[in-house]
């Protein structure tokens, strides 16, 4: 039993961590927000070259096989750094669902390219209505019942949906499934889809740690400059419980994200009801998280110009992405009052119990 | 990171339950705040003690078996399972321990520890005073010194198990002209010295958990002081962290809650408010995450870390998933949630109304939740100090 990380993936995450501070500052992504597709062919590529997409792309097609306890780091800074491009459905969901194919030609003609940065991939499934980043993605790994389908960009037809986060790409995507575009069914289809909505959200609950810690340090900062009654605001105890009540969620929630990882890496008998407590802790902290910046900010942080809702818009965005609260929550009660695998002690256990 | 447990780790645990599976009471103690069961809890610690399962993270020298944080989660886990009785010594071996390990001379060790794994010294807590509750560096009691002794003065409260307890550990003023957190001296106190009175305090239950210890010129030898004079606030300090942090509340109590609470459910699940099920499940949730979040804490431990602010976080998160998961028992027991565990229609009605009223405790005790806020922000985010 050991609960921490190694040197290797701090040193990783450290280095991600300071590209994007200045590959993608609000600067930027308030650039994106008004050009065409709002994203970056150069941003890309140099997050390739640091082999965010290879990560777990398996060695035989040219990638570092590693596992979501490596990424889970990486996925928690491009949160910090309110990262738009589709790393999620890239480099978290549709690599390990396209390397988890019976059949291999899909990951032989593809991964060397999403590892290299050459290719984009997007995924729609059925708990969210709309695909993101449809409109850049190469390939699009689309859910039909228990059907998988890879369908190039240019066989589906997309309707934008403009969103509360101007960062945010969603498109309804229309397409025609054939024998062709089919790459799984059946028993195979339905336990890939199971997993892909498990990295989704757990991916999803990974960057809203770092939006959370963004969002309270960015508040905190706020407190300790603003003055009122004579006094930086961080004094009162108002503004301090409210940013310590953040800092207990974030950091509660940082421990079942990570476990989470965990569990799916190692394909965990847990790993459903693992993911469904991670995406509700670090959700609840975001949106939490959100809530809180925005009253310490007062009306300030309520302005366009204010970069706190950079941030604050993605907590919101991702809450709802890869099953709501709601969804998460009745898994959860599901799993934990109707079924007979609970656990004894500890979930992290995964061997039996001794007799 | 490697979340299964290793073959060593799982000898461990089947050599911990099949002790205790051979020698925890079947038949459940009296409350350790009642004279009787405070005797039979001081039994029940002398044969832990003798399966050297009272400490086992001490060195064996001192009456442990040199687990490591790992094995103590372990342990704890297998403890809950076993429903065995609650630690009456937990004041000595939980949180004066550890202090000891940290700042005690040799001899002190040698003098205390083996006494308190076998709980012979039951330890009682003297922090604070009528006027020194949140404000902890606010105390008056004083320990003046002559000679090759100290004089004490002064009050005491809230002495948690002071009513029957063999010993008590606390901090006096030692400098007349210091102020605040300076001038403080960390002293270990028999309770039975001339000039002690104890009186003990009914709490919320009736029964008497906490007492006021009243010294008049009572004379401590100067060895009986942990750490150096005048930097007892230091010593405290360290005995906080320990009682915020780790050792106070291990994970495996509150696991055992949710289970206990999710058995409720079940029986009442026909009937129960709806919303119940989502609250059942929550107290489930957190408490996983303050095991997760303990294991962490203990991995970086073992590799040389130290317990900070974070112990903070840790009370703040262990007192309210306590206090919701007795609230979520008390709404599905409806109109039964209020009869004591001894009124005849009562079934497990009254443990859970005993359970609440103690959760009820945890936001206040160990340091208010309030103070553990402030602590936060100014430690963590370093927000200026009010």
């Amino acid at each position: 039993m050991y609960f921490q990380f190694t040197e290797d993936q701090r040193g990783f995450q450290d280095s991600v961590r300071k590209f994007l501070a200045n590959e993608c500052t609000p600067v930027h992504i308030r650039a994106s927000w008004t050009t065409e597709t709002g994203r970056s062919p150069e941003l890309w590529s140099k997050l390739a070259e640091m082999g965010l997409f290879s990560l777990l792309v398996p060695e035989e097609h040219g990638g570092l096989g590693s596992s979501e306890v490596d990424l889970v780091l990486l996925l928690e800074e491009t949160g910090r750094a309110a990262l738009p491009e589709p790393v999620v459905e890239t480099a978290a969901i549709g690599v390990p669902l396209i390397a988890g194919l019976q059949r291999k030609a899909l990951a032989e003609a593809w991964l060397p390219k999403v590892a290299g940065g050459e290719a984009i991939l997007t995924v729609g499934h059925e708990v969210n209505p709309f695909v993101t980043d449809a409109h850049v993605a190469d390939l699009l790994l689309l859910q039909r019942g228990n059907e998988i389908h890879a369908v190039p960009r240019d066989q589906v037809t997309l309707e934008h949906q403009p969103c509360n986060d101007p960062s945010r790409r969603l498109y309804r995507v229309e397409w025609t499934p054939s024998a062709a575009t089919r790459v799984a069914r059946g028993e195979e289809g339905r336990s890939l889809l199971a997993a892909a909505l498990d990295r989704g959200a757990l991916a999803c609950a990974a960057q809203q740690l770092g939006i959370a810690q963004q969002m309270v340090d960015m508040a905190g900062r706020y407190a300790c400059e603003r003055e009122q009654f004579g006094k930086p605001i961080g004094s009162f105890q108002a503004i301090k419980h409210m940013l310590a009540n953040v800092v207990v969620r974030i950091e509660f929630a940082r421990t079942m994200v990570y476990r989470a990882a965990f569990s799916v890496a190692e394909n965990a008998v847990t790993r459903a009801v693992d993911v469904s407590q991670a995406k509700l802790a670090a959700c609840e902290a975001a949106v939490s998280g959100a809530k809180t910046a925005l009253q310490v900010h007062g009306a300030i942080g309520y302005t366009w110009e204010q970069d706190l809702q950079i941030w604050m818009k993605r907590a919101w965005a991702l809450d709802i992405a890869w099953g709501t609260g709601a969804w998460h929550r009745a898994r959860l009660a599901a799993t934990v009052l109707d079924g007979d695998v609970l656990p004894e002690t500890f979930s992290v256990r995964r061997e039996a119990s001794p007799a | 990171m490697d979340l299964t447990y290793t073959p060593e780790e799982e000898g461990f645990r089947l050599e911990a339950r099949t002790w205790l599976e051979a020698h925890v009471p079947k038949t459940p103690l009296t409350s350790f705040d009642t004279a009787e069961g405070f005797q039979q809890h001081r039994e029940w610690e002398r044969t832990l003690n003798s399966g050297r399962w009272s400490a086992v993270n001490w060195p064996v020298e001192y009456g442990g078996r040199g687990a490591n944080l790992i094995q103590w989660l372990i342990f704890e886990e297998e403890y809950f399972r076993a429903g065995a009785p609650g630690r009456v010594n937990q004041n000595g071996i939980f949180l004066l321990g550890p202090t000891l390990m940290e700042f005690g001379t040799p001899e002190q060790k040698a003098r205390y520890l083996p006494r308190m794994a076998s709980s012979e010294e039951v330890w009682a807590q003297g922090w604070s005073e009528p006027n020194a509750g949140s404000d902890m560096a606010a105390i008056r009691a004083t320990a003046r010194r002559d000679g090759d002794h100290y004089v004490l003065n002064g009050q005491k409260t809230w002495a948690s198990r002071g009513a029957f307890a063999d010993w008590l550990f606390g901090i006096f003023r030692s400098d007349p002209n210091s102020e605040k957190h300076r001038g403080l001296t960390f002293i270990l106190v028999p309770l039975n010295l001339p000039g002690i009175t104890v009186r003990a305090i009914a709490q919320l239950d009736g029964e008497t958990g906490f007492a006021e210890v009243f010294f008049d010129d009572v004379r401590v030898p100067v060895e009986n002081r942990l750490g150096a004079e005048n930097q007892g606030w230091n010593v405290a300090m360290a005995t906080a962290g320990f009682e915020r942090g780790l050792m106070l509340r291990s994970p495996a109590r509150y696991q055992a809650t949710a289970r206990k609470l999710i058995a409720l459910y079940k029986i009442y699940a026909k009937t129960a408010d709806p919303c119940l099920r989502d609250a059942v499940a929550r107290g489930w949730m957190n408490a996983e995450a303050y095991s997760l979040n303990t294991y962490w804490t203990v991995s970086r431990l073992l590799q040389g870390g130290s317990i900070g602010a974070e112990a903070s976080l840790n009370k703040i998160f262990w007192s309210e998933m306590d206090v919701q998961m007795h609230e979520t028992a008390l709404a599905l027991l409806g109109p039964r949630a209020e009869l004591l565990p001894h009124a005849p229609a009562a079934e497990n009605a009254g443990h859970w109304l005993d359970g609440f009223l103690f959760a009820m405790a945890g936001p206040i005790y160990a340091g208010t939740n309030e103070i553990q806020r402030n602590i936060i922000s100014e430690r963590l985010l370093k927000l200026p100090r009010s």
